[in-house]
């Protein structure tokens, strides 16, 4: 009885949990597409500067101002998780501050100052700079969020492998800084993370081109951009299954029980097949699926590169974790490891999927007429949000219990200081909050993603961009 | 001058720069509803700070940044014991983040009421707490000898602490009012002149009781002598008794440049009563957190001097040239150079 009250209260860790899990993700719904759309904006405004097609100019303007749009969230949200960790997570800050402190630093100091200046530059700049300097200016912008996201992989990755440091009595202690930055999970995790984000803004491109071309409206416009995004998409996605495949098997590497959870792998297996669907099996006491459609040899081949690669199950791993740590629960929450991964591997594959068709319609000039498809392609749009989200949460989740791996427990390092009805109190604000922006930006989103794409020379300031009529 | 030091004090240029850049930005969001007119002219108010006050926030993202890094314990301690009042800190800059961006996305005069609110709302209510947290941080909040924070939100207000946030609110409008004045023409900027005029004193004379009063705070409860603090309190007081004579002479340009320096040697005066310590606790003076006993590893410490010397610069270098390149006023449409 004592047991189950147990079980059914809600702790602060609990809900600081919570908060951390819908802040976060609710942040991450901006951050791709703000990392894939500055480049390809960028692009497109190249392609304006040294071709003159006017075509191009108007394209960047028009999804220069989506991009926008979705920024302004991104920064207000981003401010929210830097003071969260010492907000919800003070025992956790004390701890790893010397390490995972630096990065964070430099990523506000080196990469988002450089983002925010010279967007303020590429908005406001249109006829203040020459069209060289403010051709620049958008670049900038696009290298600042890429260093930005290199900055915040970086220290993640360090909760996912700590490198680079030592641990004294009661902190980690950064003892090598390129360490940190060239940390295998890092390198493979920052261009997983480049490679979505080019991903969506392809797909958002896409979709919204495809929305503009079944209308029938701006069609020469429109099929410049699905061009762009299809060029850009279709190889981006394709290399990114290869990619994402290839960040299984460094997590198999240093994240066993990850993996291992993430496959519902109870036993050790040798060779491995790959569960495509399973119902069942998902927890200590059910761990043999009801149901399953399984595919020979290939989690061998996904986790360990090889046809008859061992991998460890479950079992074998809380037993062996056990006598390292010490007693406790070292496996993750199975059910969502497994289901987050093949969200993301499932949308991810449809994504490509669909550019694949694209390009072939493309190829052969029906891709315009083939309305069925333009409606996929709008469909379309959500995939690689799902995707993402669902990647964070492997990521994230398959780490439990530790918040760093095998230095910390996220049991052990919430805030003391702060009360069960303090962090209750700001849960409940910032899900009212963020609900009610998404509602409004996804009403934004839609409305200027439908819009015309304003002719040139028309009244007034010909170079304003309808974002930033204050 | 050792690293602990040598962070603290980049951590005050870090807040100096925040409150410098950030404190027109907010001052402009303040006037908002009550120095231009009609909707143009709100527009026109908003343009004038358009460019600059994304990356102005970013000295805050910096602040927070800079101080888990360099000092994990006070980040620790601060963030988690100011929790509610940095929650609503976040709250007024969200609402204020989306406020500019979705004002002008309607043409419903409801629609530009609320977020032209919102914006001012957002605008008042951030520096008001920051006011009051930073105030903390040299009155004293109860911090036990683990170094956690003991208390609560109503921990956070006493008379001092109150008097500084509606101070920093006040110097905020008044120097938000004199670079209006420098970046608009005609009736606008006749406003904006005359409300600079109207905020001139009071501001200022509440400007200077803050400095006086960080100063006897510091020597009261900190355990400071009067030398050095009293050093950048006569310089703010100073630079703002300046600020006024210069607003009241119409030198706009270099009033600004006072508020500006009265700002910054406001920010200074506090942290520089506040140190060797970086937060006081008011239950046992022992228990309060030094440069030193909350900093990060000489090793950690090192390897982000070096980043930051180079990159604080640079950052400073290319903000300037964003300052230079939108010098012009701005007029109703299309701009006027001035």
């Amino acid at each position: 009885m004592v047991d189950a009250m147990g079980a059914l209260a809600v702790t602060t860790v609990d809900l600081a949990r919570i908060q951390f899990a819908t802040t976060s993700l609710y942040h991450f719904l901006f951050v791709p597409l703000t990392l894939g759309l500055a480049p390809l904006v960028a692009v497109m405004q190249t392609l304006w500067y040294r071709g003159g097609d006017e075509a191009w100019l108007r394209l960047t303007r028009f999804f220069g101002t989506l991009m926008l749009i979705n920024f302004a969230i991104g920064v207000a949200t981003g401010l929210v998780q830097e003071f969260q960790f010492g907000m919800n997570w003070s025992i956790y800050s004390q701890f790893v501050g010397d390490v995972f402190g630096a990065p964070l630093a430099i990523e506000g100091l080196a990469a988002f100052m450089l983002e925010s200046t010279f967007l303020g530059l590429w908005i406001f700049g249109w006829d203040r700079l020459s069209r060289r300097v403010h051709l620049a200016t958008v670049w900038l912008f696009a290298i600042g969020s890429w260093a930005s996201a290199f900055f915040i992989i970086s220290a993640n990755s360090w909760m996912q492998r700590p490198v680079g440091s030592t641990v004294t009595d009661v902190r980690a202690e950064l003892t090598d800084v390129w360490e940190l930055f060239s940390n295998r999970f890092a390198i493979w995790a920052y261009i997983h993370v480049l490679l979505v984000g080019l991903t969506t803004a392809a797909v958002v491109i896409f979709g919204v081109s495809c929305w503009h071309l079944v209308r029938g409206r701006n069609q020469e416009l429109f099929r410049h951009a699905a061009k762009l995004a299809l060029i850009v998409g279709l190889p981006i996605s394709a290399v990114n299954l290869g990619v994402g495949s290839q960040m299984g098997v460094v997590v198999t590497d240093y994240q066993p029980m990850k993996i291992a959870s993430t496959e519902a792998q109870w036993d050790t297996c040798q060779p491995c097949s790959f569960s495509l669907f399973q119902i069942g099996g998902f927890t200590v006491d059910d761990q043999t699926p009801s149901f399953s459609i399984q595919i020979p040899h290939l989690l061998s081949i996904l986790a360990t590169l090889s046809w008859d690669g061992e991998v460890k199950g479950m079992n074998e791993l809380q037993a062996s974790e056990a006598a390292t740590y010490g007693p406790g629960d070292y496996i993750p929450p199975t059910r969502t490891t497994y289901w987050s991964m093949r969200i993301m591997a499932y949308a991810g594959t449809l994504v490509f999927l669909v550019f694949a068709l694209g390009a072939l319609l493309y190829r052969r000039g029906s891709l315009a007429s083939r309305r069925w498809f333009l409606w996929l392609g709008v469909l379309t749009i959500p995939l690689p949000y799902a995707a993402a989200l669902a990647g964070w949460v492997l990521s994230e989740v398959g780490r439990q219990p530790w918040i760093v791996w095998g230095l910390l427990k996220t049991a052990d390092a919430n805030s003391p200081s702060v009360s069960t009805a303090t962090i209750a109190t700001s849960l409940g604000v910032f899900v009212a909050l963020y609900a009610a922006l998404l509602v409004v930006d996804f009403v934004l989103m839609r409305r200027y993603a439908r819009v015309d794409p304003p002719e040139l020379g028309g009244e007034g300031d010909e170079f304003a961009l309808p974002a930033v009529e204050y | 001058m050792d690293l602990q030091t040598f962070w603290f004090c980049l951590i005050v240029v870090v807040w100096a720069m925040y409150f410098l850049l950030e404190g027109f930005d907010f001052g402009v969001g303040m006037l908002l509803p009550f120095v231009p007119r009609s909707d143009a002219e709100r527009s026109t108010t908003l343009r004038t700070i358009g460019p600059v006050w994304d990356a102005n926030e970013v000295w805050l993202v910096v602040a927070g940044g800079a101080t888990f890094a360099a000092f994990p314990a006070w980040y620790a301690t601060m963030f988690s014991g100011f929790y509610l009042a940095l929650l609503l800190i976040l709250f007024f800059l969200i609402v204020r983040v989306v406020s500019f961006e979705w004002r002008s996305k309607s043409e419903s005069p409801r629609w530009r009421a609320v977020w032209t609110w919102a914006n001012t709302v957002g605008s008042l209510g951030a520096p008001l707490l920051w006011g009051v947290g930073l105030s903390c941080l040299v009155y004293g909040t109860p911090i036990n000898s683990d170094g956690d924070f003991t208390g609560n939100l109503l921990d956070l207000f006493s008379p001092y602490t109150v008097f500084a946030g509606i101070a920093v609110v006040a110097l905020f409008a008044f120097h938000g009012a004199t670079f209006l004045t420098l970046r608009t023409v005609g009736e606008l900027h006749a406003r904006a002149e005359q409300a600079a005029r109207r905020l001139a004193i009071p501001a200022v004379v509440m400007g200077a009781v803050y400095v006086a009063w960080t100063v006897a705070v510091a020597i009261d409860r900190n355990d400071k002598d009067l030398f050095p603090p009293v050093l950048p309190a006569a310089l703010a007081i100073v630079a703002l008794a300046l600020a006024v004579l210069f607003t009241l002479r119409g030198r706009s340009g270099r009033a600004f440049a006072m508020t500006g320096l009265g700002i910054v040697a406001a920010v200074v005066t506090l942290f520089t009563s506040l140190y060797p310590r970086v937060m006081v606790s008011s239950t046992g003076f022992g228990n309060s957190l030094t440069v030193d006993s909350a900093s990060s590893s000489h090793y950690a410490l090192a390897v982000m001097s070096v980043v930051a010397l180079i990159s604080v610069p640079v950052v400073l270098l290319y903000q300037g040239w964003t300052y230079y390149v939108f010098r012009h006023r701005v007029g109703d449409a299309p701009e006027t150079v001035g």
